[in-house]
């Protein structure tokens, strides 16, 4: 797979937007723009909006109030965006029909799927998984599945929430590995964790989220050295935020 | 006792009269299962993933019709059938057709509500990745119904097992014609008002073990299938 130029739909533009659900608000008055390059990072705690953020900026949640643009002005979602999901559902059929089925929905010719299914499995190390039920599959295995399933449709923008949550560190380490093989052929990765190690493994630059709200953003090497917001010096030092 | 051992010959001896009536019984649950079920999947599947103005009561009165008496069934179809009715052109009264047509009546709704469930549900566990993947309408439902084969055998069961059970509906619009419309219900009541046990136990046995091995090929298949497909 070949590098490739900044993606459509990037900046991706929220102004104000709140998200709420019935008297609570999710996220509450979001700003901030994410540009091409590389990746963002969200990081706070759980139940801080991250992954409210990441449907938003999918195009799977539309803001109470506020607006979201793709691309500076355009309102609908580019095509060729994927999100993996924290607990990816594994469809009824073996790992190859799992990809092969994101490969179809993405356009891709049946002629062109054997090929794409088998240098998709050896991306995320499943080469030898093809009539596996995927179902039956561990959690780390089940989200490499999911990976291979999101990076078949060649997206552009790559959602990832929580990628690693739970996983093991050979696991999270052949995660890691591969999102940063993307992210180096230019596809713009937008991330939610919890885990700060990740974070910095990963990320390019950070936002951190607090009670629905970007609290600070900034370049990571910066926000892990000189963190400015008392919440942020507070999670970064471990301390339990409520 | 007599009647039983009388009953094991007739079975033994492979009775010519209780093999065509064991094979017009089959022919006509197994034609109306697949006519309900080519009726009732896909509605339950549009009704499912469908929102639409009158869902809620439309639900509750297919689940209602899950428990529709037999005779109610048989009755509407006698009158729509009748020569006076709006297809008494068709000229079906008292035919095996009248008696799919009914059955068909009777098993639809329980395969289309059985459906809806279970479609439901998995659009439940698929939305978000189906929605996130960007597949249009129709892709989804054939997603749905193929993924879901496995459960939906059980809802073809239920209205397989339905219709092999029935007698008030295919009495009416069959009228238990020797030769013609006699199916293994109809005629075990014949028979048992006339005091044949013999063959109303003979029927009664074969009835059992049709249902069971029909029961155990379909449970054999899906957990095969499932061990594939995971």
């Amino acid at each position: 797979m070949s590098a490739r130029g900044p993606a459509d739909g990037l900046p991706i533009v929220f102004e104000d937007v709140e998200i709420r659900a019935g008297e609570v608000a999710i996220l509450d008055k979001v700003s901030i723009t994410i540009r091409a390059g590389a990746p963002t990072v969200l990081i706070g705690p759980n139940g801080s909006g991250k992954t409210t953020f990441l449907r938003a900026a999918m195009g799977l949640i539309a803001p109470s109030r506020g607006r979201i643009a793709w691309g500076g002005c355009g309102f609908q979602p580019p095509a060729r965006r994927a999100i993996l999901f924290q607990r990816p559902v594994m469809l009824r059929r073996s790992v190859a029909g799992n990809i092969d089925y994101a490969l179809a929905s993405a356009g891709v010719a049946r002629a062109e799927r054997a090929q794409r299914i088998s240098e998709l499995r050896a991306l995320v190390g499943l080469a030898g998984f093809a009539d596996r039920p995927a179902r039956a599959l561990s959690g780390g295995e089940q989200q490499r599945v999911a990976l291979a399933r999101v990076l078949a449709r060649d997206p552009g923008i790559l959602f990832l929430d929580e990628p690693t949550a739970s996983l093991d560190p050979s696991a999270t380490r052949a995660i890691e590995e591969v999102v940063r093989a993307t992210a180096a052929r230019g596809v713009k990765i937008v991330m939610a964790t919890h885990d700060l190690g990740e974070a910095r493994r990963v990320s390019g630059e950070i936002a951190f989220m607090h009670r629905g709200r970007i609290v600070e953003t900034g370049a990571a090497g910066a926000f892990f050295a000189n963190p400015v917001t008392d919440e942020a010096r507070r999670f970064i030092a471990g301390d339990l935020l409520e | 006792m007599p009647e039983n051992a009388s009953a094991l010959h007739l079975l033994l001896t492979s009775d010519p009269a209780l093999r065509e009536i064991v094979w017009l019984s089959l022919f006509v649950s197994l034609s109306a299962t697949l006519f309900a079920a080519l009726i009732g999947v896909p509605a339950g599947a549009l009704i499912a993933l469908t929102r639409f103005r009158g869902r809620e009561p439309l639900i509750v009165l297919l689940n209602a019709l899950m428990g529709l008496p037999p005779v109610v069934a048989g009755l509407v179809v006698f009158l729509a059938l009748s020569r006076s009715g709006p297809l008494g052109s068709w000229g079906l009264l008292f035919t095996p057709q009248a008696m799919i047509i009914a059955q068909t009546v009777l098993v639809a709704p329980i395969i289309a509500a059985l459906t809806r469930q279970t479609i439901e549900d998995l659009w439940m566990e698929y939305r978000d990745e189906l929605t996130a993947m960007n597949v249009a309408p129709v892709r989804r439902a054939i997603t749905l119904i193929a993924d879901a084969q496995f459960s939906l055998v059980t809802a073809l069961l239920a209205g397989f097992g339905r219709a092999t059970a029935e007698v008030g509906a295919i009495i009416i619009v069959g009228g238990n014609i020797d030769g013609f419309t006699r199916t293994m219900t109809t005629a075990i009541a014949l028979e048992t008002s006339k005091g044949e046990l013999p063959l109303a136990i003979g029927l009664g046995i074969v009835l059992m073990l049709v249902v069971f091995a029909i029961n155990a090929l379909a449970w054999g298949a899906r957990r095969a299938g499932e061990r594939l497909a995971g």
